[in-house]
């Protein structure tokens, strides 16, 4: 068990707070880019999938994680992110202008359900996000000069200098290193007095406006934040899919982002990463065990979804911190061995919390 | 003129399905703050009942439909024991997630129990009618008799029988009900076994009119917007909710079909824009 020795109040705010940390991420970060050295071709694609699912669950997170805002729709930015991106290489431009369109006209998109938004809360806000989501997928499907429609639209692939990226292993690279400054982003922002700002009024609308934030505006930056993330994320999922209809977002990849930040656990960082993770190897996982199982179980329409709102249910009934929040457990168990005390994770007797008085 | 009336019956028809369905959110809703999300898949799994005990095994129709009713209530007190019930005091998305979860589960298990492939119930109430140059199919115009009897039947309930009254009172104050010598726990698991038997009856209703099929479990989200548009929390709102999103969809798609699928939902936003509670607000902003 290690024991750290603050001498400067600055410590509080360093990223790694130890040599552990920056020797373990490090190494992380290392064996993430020498990845595609060790796995072959669909493994490196199903590998892309994951960076991708993390990048918009990372997005979802500053918005559902940390600033307590759910949202039933972020497919909807997602969509925006990828249509703008493939129309803009459509048009010949490079990736360096067609990605940072796409964030831009995201975080647009992300400004307009903001302001209304922001007066919401609960279930109206779910409702709220979920409503333009519905309503993005309609769009898309009848702009057809730009989208397609519903007979879909090819995507190009990216392009650097004049370079077009086609190997598998080459847009793995981009998309990890986009991640790595993305996530660092994110933990900058989030130990800035803006991240505190966006933590407090998670925690409590009414103490937060006792500090002097104003809610209103952090929950409109954690949107277009969130939105800028999850569009990018969004333009780099039409690299993967190489061919986009609305129909890939519909509500059920809303549903899927956010049952991906639950399961990893809300409110950290690591659980984007696990959550991303576990999702990726129950899709892989699913899709390779149906040829091995007996078509009875694996020919079953529907399995896929089911054990998914299986897993779904169990964990937000036994274990509401997620996959992170059960690492925590057995990291401490481990830390205080032969003196771990279960009761300290113990769960507070809950009560109804009425929002109908606020 | 007939157009439009004839758009406005069918609307009003579908309306009370949605009306339905919303009345059951906003139960649970007033109940236990919670929002179920799995409500239009309750719906489903009741038609579905519903084909298996009148077609499959052959009932009666209307000892199949109550049959159906009693079993879907069940159905839902037995998912307010087991499940729902452990996350009562977490924060709100959790629980969207949980019935989200329900949700997918319970179309994913109807994909596989029942298949597929849509299935119909022979309803005894068939034909049309026809009055002052509007032609209108009976199940439809049964649909509307149905509702208009359940809502009396509700109203009275919770006006005059015990039960509604502690519901009401469970669902105004958990603590204060509980002093009072109110089961709450018991009360709580009765109410989700009343929505549930609601959308049951409110999938029954709809099952003439359209196939079954796991995927009608969508239409909830209609419903929903149908309870936001009312107010959630209100239970005429809720009814008035479904009347008009119901109205609105027969509407939109024969004067404006390029947005017939959202045009639901453009209404709902413009509503939340205009009063972020509903029309019928619940949400009161405490007074010190």
């Amino acid at each position: 068990m290690r024991i750290l020795f603050k001498t400067n109040y600055k410590q509080d705010l360093n990223l790694a707070k130890h040599g552990g940390h920056r020797f373990w991420y490090g190494l992380l970060v290392l064996i993430l880019f020498a990845t595609p050295l060790m796995l072959d071709g669909y493994y490196v694609g199903e590998a892309t999938r994951v960076l991708i699912y993390a990048m918009a669950g990372l997005g979802l997170m500053v918005l559902t994680g940390f600033t307590g805002q759910a949202s039933l729709g972020h497919a909807a930015f997602l969509a925006i992110g990828a249509y703008t991106n493939a129309w803009f290489l459509a048009q010949g431009f490079s990736s360096f202008v067609a990605l940072p369109m796409a964030a831009l006209l995201s975080m647009i998109g992300g400004l307009l359900v903001a302001i209304p938004a922001a007066r919401m809360s609960g279930i109206y806000l779910a409702i709220a996000t979920l409503a333009f989501a519905i309503i993005v997928e309609d769009f898309a499907g009848h702009l057809t000069s730009i989208t397609g429609g519903n007979r879909g639209m090819m995507v190009d692939v990216p392009m650097l200098f004049g370079y077009k990226i086609r190997q598998s292993w080459e847009l793995y690279l981009f998309v990890l290193s986009i991640l790595v400054a993305a996530t660092l982003l994110v933990l900058n922002i989030l130990r800035s007095p803006l991240g505190r700002a966006m933590i407090a009024v998670r925690d409590s609308e009414i103490s937060s406006k006792a500090l002097g934030v104003n809610p209103m505006k952090i929950k409109i930056f954690a949107f277009t934040v969130s939105a800028a993330i999850t569009g990018l994320a969004g333009a780099f999922l039409a690299h993967y899919m190489l061919f986009l209809t609305p129909q890939i977002f519909g509500i059920l990849l809303s549903i899927q982002l956010l049952l991906m930040i639950v399961l990893g656990g809300l409110g950290t960082v690591h659980g984007v990463f696990f959550g991303a993770v576990l999702i990726g190897v129950l899709e892989t996982g699913i899709s390779i065990s149906k040829d091995v199982l007996p078509s009875s179980i694996g020919g079953l329409p529907g399995i896929e979804p089911f054990i998914f709102g299986v897993i779904l249910i169990s964990v937000i009934a036994f274990e509401p911190n997620g996959i992170y929040g059960r690492w925590i457990k057995i990291r401490s168990y481990m830390e205080f061995f032969p003196i771990y005390r279960r009761k300290s994770f113990k769960r507070q007797r809950a009560y109804l919390k009425t929002e109908r008085l606020r | 003129m007939h157009e439009f009336l004839q758009l406005l019956i069918v609307g009003i028809s579908q309306g009370c399905i949605y009306g339905l369905m919303a009345l059951g959110f906003v139960m649970i809703y007033k109940a236990t703050e919670m929002v179920n999300f799995a409500q239009g898949d309750m719906m489903m799994l009741g038609s579905f009942v519903a084909w298996t005990l009148i077609m499959d095994l052959g009932m009666p129709f209307w000892i199949g439909v109550l049959s159906t009713l009693i079993i879907m209530a069940l159905f839902g007190a037995l998912v307010d024991i087991l499940i729902v019930r452990r996350v009562i005091g977490q924060p709100q998305f959790a629980v969207v997630i949980l019935t989200l979860g329900l949700g997918i589960v319970f179309r994913a298990a109807a994909g596989m129990i029942w298949g597929q492939v849509p299935l119909t119930i022979d309803s005894p109430i068939s034909g049309f009618s026809s009055f002052y140059g509007i032609v209108i199919g009976n199940e439809r115009l049964a649909i509307i008799a149905i509702t208009a009897l359940l809502i009396v039947i509700l109203w009275a309930y919770f006006r005059y029988s015990k039960w509604g009254i502690a519901m009401k009172a469970a669902s105004q104050n958990q603590l204060a009900a509980y002093y009072s010598g109110i089961p709450v726990r018991v009360v709580i698991s009765a109410v989700w076994a009343v929505a549930a038997a609601i959308s049951a009856l409110a999938g029954i209703l709809l099952a003439p009119i359209t196939l079954i099929e796991p995927m009608n479990g969508l239409l909830g989200i209609k419903a929903f917007a149908a309870a936001v548009i009312g107010g959630f929390g209100s239970m005429p709102g809720a009814i008035l909710g479904g009347l008009i999103v119901g109205i609105i969809e027969p509407f939109a798609a024969a004067y404006v079909p390029g947005v017939k699928g959202s045009m639901v939902y453009i209404v709902m936003l413009i509503v939340l824009a205009l009063r972020p509670q509903g029309l019928f607000a619940q949400i009161h902003r405490k007074k010190l």
